[in-house]
C-alpha cells in the first residue's frame, strides 16, 4: 500500500451534493449507515441550485393529470430511446418524492387553496399528448434552489457527514470488477485519501462544460464519468445532449422554460411568433429539441435579430407585471444582470445553449450501475450506484423534457439510496480487501501533472476541447464536421495528456483541480464525438444532414437500425449497443410512432 | 471588437510559499464578451494559475464568488466590468474577518458553524400527511425575502458585530434562516427557536448598523428579520 494515502473506512460513499447526492445522503444517514458525501463545493453550491422552472408531478393541483401521461410525455420526448420501465417507474413515484420534499419544508408556490402550485412546461400534457397541462411544481423561478436548500436542511438534521471540497480522483475496482470506494484529495491540503466503502454512489452531475457555450456551471465538469469511464465502464447515449431554447445571448445564462410557461413568446425579427409554424398544436411550449432547431433555423434563414442576425427574442412583455414579479422575479433579475434589458419593457435576446446531457453512467431503475456482460446486456457492477444527470436509467432518451431533471434526482437519488440500503444490510460485517493497485490509477495523474515539463496549458486546451465541441457537434449535426470532429477531438486528447501546471502548492491549488477536472472533460467530450459520429439516424436532440425526414424515416428516424442505446469504452475508443427496454412495468409499450407537436 | 486594460492590486497568499501576504500588481486585457468582474479573473487565471479563487455557477444562484471588492463585500459574477473607473486599480481582498486559506479563498467554517446553529430545518412532530401541508398564498408570501439566501457570506463579513464575536454572534445570515423558519406556517419550533437566540450575544449583538442590507447581492434585509425576532421576543415577555 501506498504509505501517502490514508484509508478511510466508511458503509457508502456518495460523490456529489447536489440534488441527486443529498437525495441519497437522506436515505442512507437516516437508516444509520456511516456515510461520507464528498463533494468540490459547499452542497448548497452545487448547480441544482441554478434549476428554475419546476420538478414534473402529476399532482393534478389546478386539473386533472395522471401520471400515465406523463409517462407518455416522456417516452415520447425521449423519442423513444428511453427505457420504458424507468420511465414508468419515475412518473408513478413523482408525487412521492415532491410530497416528501414539501414536507421536508420546500417553500413551493401555492395555489388559492393552499396546495402546491403548478405551471405548465414543454412537452407536458394531458390525455396522451392532447394540450398542454400544468404539471411543474415550482418554487417562483428558484425551484432548484428552493429544493437544494431544503435537502441540505434535512441532511443536517439527519447529522449527514460532508467532506465539503474534496475531490474524487478515481474509482477503486478489483480484479472482480466490484467497486470498492474512491480516491480523492482535500483541496484546502493537497492531501490523498482513499474512501474505502461497502457501497459507492456516484451523483456528480453533468458536463456541460466541454462545450464553448453553456448554462452549465464551472464545477459541471463530469468528473463521475471521466472516473467511470477509466475503470472500464461504458458511457451510455453520450451522442444526446440538450441545447436549451434560451440561453441569454452572449452570457449562456439560463432563461426558465418556465416563461414560456408562464404565456412568454418566442419572436423573430420579423415579431413573429415562428412556433407556430414549426409545431402548431403546443407551440412555444413544444418539446426543447423542437424549439431550439425551429430558432436555429429562423437564425440560419436570415431572420435573426440583433446587429448580427445572432439570436431571437423571447418576449414577456405583455404579461402583467404583477405576474413577472411575483412568478419568475429570478429572471427579471437575471435579464438585467446579463442581457441589459428590463424584460417588464423589452423583449430578452435569447440563443439555444448546451445544457443537460441525457446520457451518462448505464444505470437500471434502482439506481444500479449495469453494463454487458456474459449472461445478460444488464449485469450489475457490484457496490456501484449512480443518480442524477451524470447517470444514464435512462428515462430522457434522446431528449429530455424541462422539469423531468429535477424529478430524475428526486427519484433516483431515493432509489439508489433504498437500493444501497438493502444491500448494506444484507453485506457482511467486514469490508473486501482493497486490491493492491487501488490508488494507482489517481496516483499517477497525480504524479504526470507534477513532473510534466513543458506541458499545454490547461486554459488553452480546454478553450481548444469547447471549440471543437461547439462547432462539430451542435444543434444541428453534418456527417461532414461529425467525421472531422473525431480526428480533432482526439488531437486534443493527446494535449490533454500533456498538460502542465506552474503551480506546485499544495494549498488550495485551483490550477490542479482544473486539469485533473479536464481529464474528466475530454473522457466525455470523446464519447460524445464518437457516439454521434457513429449514429447515422436523426432521433431527439441529434439531428444530422444525411438522415433527414422521409416518408420512410419520418423526421429521419431509423427505428430498424438505431432502436438502440450507444455503449462508449474508452479502451480502444469502442462503441457497443444495447437495445432499449420498450416493456413498462405494468402498463402495456407506448408503440413508436412519429413525434410532433 | 473593443478591448480595455484593466488593473487590479489583488490579495495574494499561499501559506505553502509565502511568509506573509502581499498585494499583487497584475493587469489583463478585457473585450466586450467580458461583462462581469469574473470574467476578468478568470482571464487573469489564465495568466497566472496560481491564483486561487472560488466560482461556479457564474450567475449569482450558487455564492461562490463572494469578494471585498475595492473595499466592498460582492460577488465577482455580478459585478459589471462597466461600473470600475479607468486608470483606477481594482482591489481585491477576501472577505473580511475570517481566516485566509488561501489568496482569496477564505475559511468559512465558522460562519457555516453559526448557520447551522439554529438549526435550519423545518421542525414540525406532526405524522406527515399523505399529500402536501396546506399553506395559503399569503402565508407562504411571508417567506419572500427569507428563502432566497445563498450563504455567500457577504453580509457577515460586513457586521463590526460578527467580526468581533464570530464565536458568539450568530451573523446577518444565521439570523435571516432562524426568521425563515420562525415566519414559516408549517414549522412548530417558535418557542425553542427563540430560546436558542435569547443570549446577550447571538442575536442581540446586532446593532442595526445595516452593512449586512447595504452588501447583500441577492437584495435581502437580514436587520428586518432581526428586528422582527427581537419583537417576538419581546412579545413573549410580556
Amino acid at each position: 500500500m501506498n504509505p501517502k494515502v490514508v484509508v478511510r473506512k466508511f458503509d457508502a460513499v456518495i460523490v456529489g451534493a447536489g440534488g441527486a447526492g443529498l437525495r441519497a445522503a437522506i436515505q442512507l444517514s437516516e437508516s444509520g449507515f456511516k456515510t461520507a458525501v464528498l463533494t468540490k463545493v459547499f452542497p448548497t453550491r452545487s448547480h441544482t441550485v441554478a434549476a428554475q422552472g419546476g420538478v414534473a408531478a402529476s399532482l393534478g393541483n389546478s386539473e386533472e393529470d395522471h401520471w400515465h401521461w406523463h409517462m407518455y410525455d416522456t417516452v415520447k420526448g425521449s423519442d423513444w430511446l428511453g427505457d420504458q420501465d424507468a420511465i414508468e417507474f419515475m412518473c408513478r413515484k413523482a408525487n412521492e418524492c415532491v410530497i416528501e420534499l414539501e414536507h421536508y419544508g420546500m417553500p413551493f408556490d401555492r395555489t388559492d387553496n393552499g396546495r402546491i402550485y403548478q405551471r405548465p412546461f414543454g412537452g407536458h400534457m394531458s390525455n396522451f399528448g392532447e394540450k398542454p397541462v400544468r404539471r411543474s411544481c415550482a418554487a417562483a423561478d428558484r425551484t432548484g434552489h428552493a429544493m437544494l436548500h431544503a435537502m441540505y436542511q434535512r441532511n443536517v438534521k439527519a447529522n449527514t457527514q460532508f467532506f465539503v471540497e474534496w475531490m474524487a480522483l478515481d474509482l477503486i475496482r478489483d480484479a472482480e470488477g466490484e467497486v470498492l470506494g474512491v480516491t480523492a484529495m482535500e483541496m484546502e491540503t493537497g492531501e490523498i485519501h482513499a474512501f474505502h466503502a461497502k457501497a459507492t454512489i456516484f451523483a456528480t452531475g453533468g458536463s456541460g462544460r466541454i462545450y464553448y457555450s453553456s448554462t452549465n456551471a464551472f464545477i459541471n465538469t463530469g468528473d463521475g464519468l471521466g472516473m467511470a469511464a477509466r475503470a472500464g465502464i461504458p458511457l451510455e447515449d453520450m451522442e444526446f445532449w440538450q441545447f436549451h431554447p434560451t440561453g441569454v445571448a452572449g452570457a449562456g445564462v439560463l432563461i426558465t422554460e418556465g416563461v414560456r410557461g408562464e404565456g412568454g413568446i418566442l419572436r423573430n425579427s420579423q415579431g413573429e411568433r415562428f412556433m407556430e409554424r414549426y409545431a402548431p398544436n403546443a407551440k412555444d411550449l413544444a418539446s426543447r429539441d423542437v424549439v431550439s432547431r425551429a430558432m436555429v433555423t429562423e437564425i440560419n434563414e436570415g431572420r435573426g435579430c440583433g446587429p448580427n442576425k445572432d439570436y431571437v427574442l423571447l418576449d414577456i412583455t405583455h404579461l402583467p407585471p404583477e405576474t413577472i414579479m411575483k412568478r419568475l422575479p429570478g429572471i427579471h433579475e437575471i435579464a438585467v444582470q446579463f442581457a441589459g434589458v428590463d424584460a417588464l419593457k423589452e423583449p430578452i435576446p435569447v440563443v439555444p445553449t448546451c445544457h443537460y446531457q441525457m446520457g451518462g453512467i448505464p444505470t437500471n431503475f434502482h439506481g444500479q450501475v449495469v453494463v454487458p456482460g456474459k449472461r445478460s446486456q444488464n449485469e450489475i457492477v457490484p457496490g456501484f450506484y449512480a443518480a442524477g444527470e451524470c447517470a444514464c436509467a435512462s428515462v430522457h432518451g434522446a431528449n429530455r423534457l424541462g422539469t423531468n431533471s429535477l424529478l430524475d434526482l428526486l427519484v433516483f437519488g431515493k432509489s439508489a439510496g433504498e437500493t444501497a440500503v438493502e444491500e448494506l444490510k444484507r453485506s457482511p460485517k467486514a469490508h473486501k480487501e482493497l486490491p493492491a493497485d487501488a490508488f494507482e490509477r489517481a496516483l499517477e495523474r497525480l504524479d504526470r501533472l507534477e513532473t510534466q515539463k513543458d506541458g499545454a496549458s490547461v486554459h488553452e486546451t480546454r478553450l481548444a476541447m469547447q471549440r471543437t465541441m461547439q462547432k462539430h457537434a451542435g444543434v444541428f449535426r453534418f456527417n461532414g464536421l461529425l467525421k472531422e470532429g473525431v480526428e480533432r477531438i482526439l488531437e486534443v486528447q493527446r494535449d490533454v495528456q500533456r498538460t502542465g501546471i506552474k503551480d506546485k502548492s499544495k494549498v488550495f491549488n485551483t490550477a490542479r483541480i482544473e486539469a485533473l477536472e479536464l481529464d474528466n472533460l475530454i473522457e466525455v467530450a470523446v464519447a460524445t464525438m464518437v457516439s454521434a459520429e457513429a449514429r447515422k439516424e436523426s432521433r431527439g436532440a441529434h439531428v444530422r444532414d444525411d438522415a433527414p425526414d422521409t416518408p420512410e424515416h419520418p423526421n429521419g428516424r431509423d427505428d430498424n437500425n438505431w432502436l438502440k442505446h450507444s455503449l462508449w469504452y474508452k479502451e480502444g475508443n469502442r462503441l457497443d449497443y444495447k437495445s432499449v427496454t420498450l416493456r413498462p412495468l405494468t402498463v402495456e409499450t407506448i408503440a413508436l410512432k412519429k413525434r410532433a407537436y | 471588437m473593443t478591448t480595455r486594460t484593466l488593473q487590479f492590486k489583488i490579495y495574494r497568499y499561499d501559506p505553502d510559499a509565502d511568509r506573509k501576504p502581499y498585494m499583487q500588481d497584475i493587469e489583463v486585457e478585457v473585450d466586450s464578451t467580458d461583462r462581469k468582474l469574473l470574467d476578468a479573473m478568470v482571464k487573469l487565471k489564465a495568466r497566472d494559475d496560481s491564483l486561487a479563487f472560488r466560482r461556479s455557477c457564474r450567475e449569482g444562484v450558487c455564492g461562490s464568488d463572494a469578494l471585498n471588492i475595492n473595499g466592498r463585500n460582492g460577488l465577482a459574477c455580478l459585478t459589471d466590468l462597466s461600473s470600475f473607473p479607468d486608470g483606477k486599480p481594482i482591489v481585491l481582498r477576501p472577505l473580511p474577518g475570517l481566516p485566509v486559506v488561501r489568496d482569496l479563498i477564505v475559511d468559512m467554517t465558522q460562519f457555516f458553524k453559526q448557520y447551522h446553529s439554529i438549526k435550519p430545518y423545518l421542525v414540525n412532530n406532526d405524522p406527515p400527511p399523505e399529500r402536501e401541508r396546506l399553506q395559503s398564498p399569503e402565508d407562504r408570501e411571508e417567506l419572500n425575502g427569507l428563502y432566497e439566501c445563498i450563504l455567500c457570506a457577504c453580509c457577515s463579513t460586513s457586521c463590526p458585530s460578527f467580526w468581533w464575536n464570530p464565536d458568539k454572534f450568530v451573523g446577518p445570515a444565521g439570523l435571516l434562516a432562524a426568521y425563515r423558519f420562525i415566519a414559516d406556517t408549517r414549522d412548530q419550533a417558535t418557542n425553542e427557536r427563540l430560546d436558542n437566540l435569547e443570549d446577550p450575544y447571538r442575536l442581540f449583538r446586532c446593532h442595526t448598523i445595516m452593512n449586512c442590507v447595504d452588501v447583500c447581492p441577492k437584495g435581502l434585509n437580514p436587520t428586518q428579520a432581526i428586528g422582527k425576532i427581537k419583537d417576538l421576543m419581546v412579545k413573549r415577555a410580556i
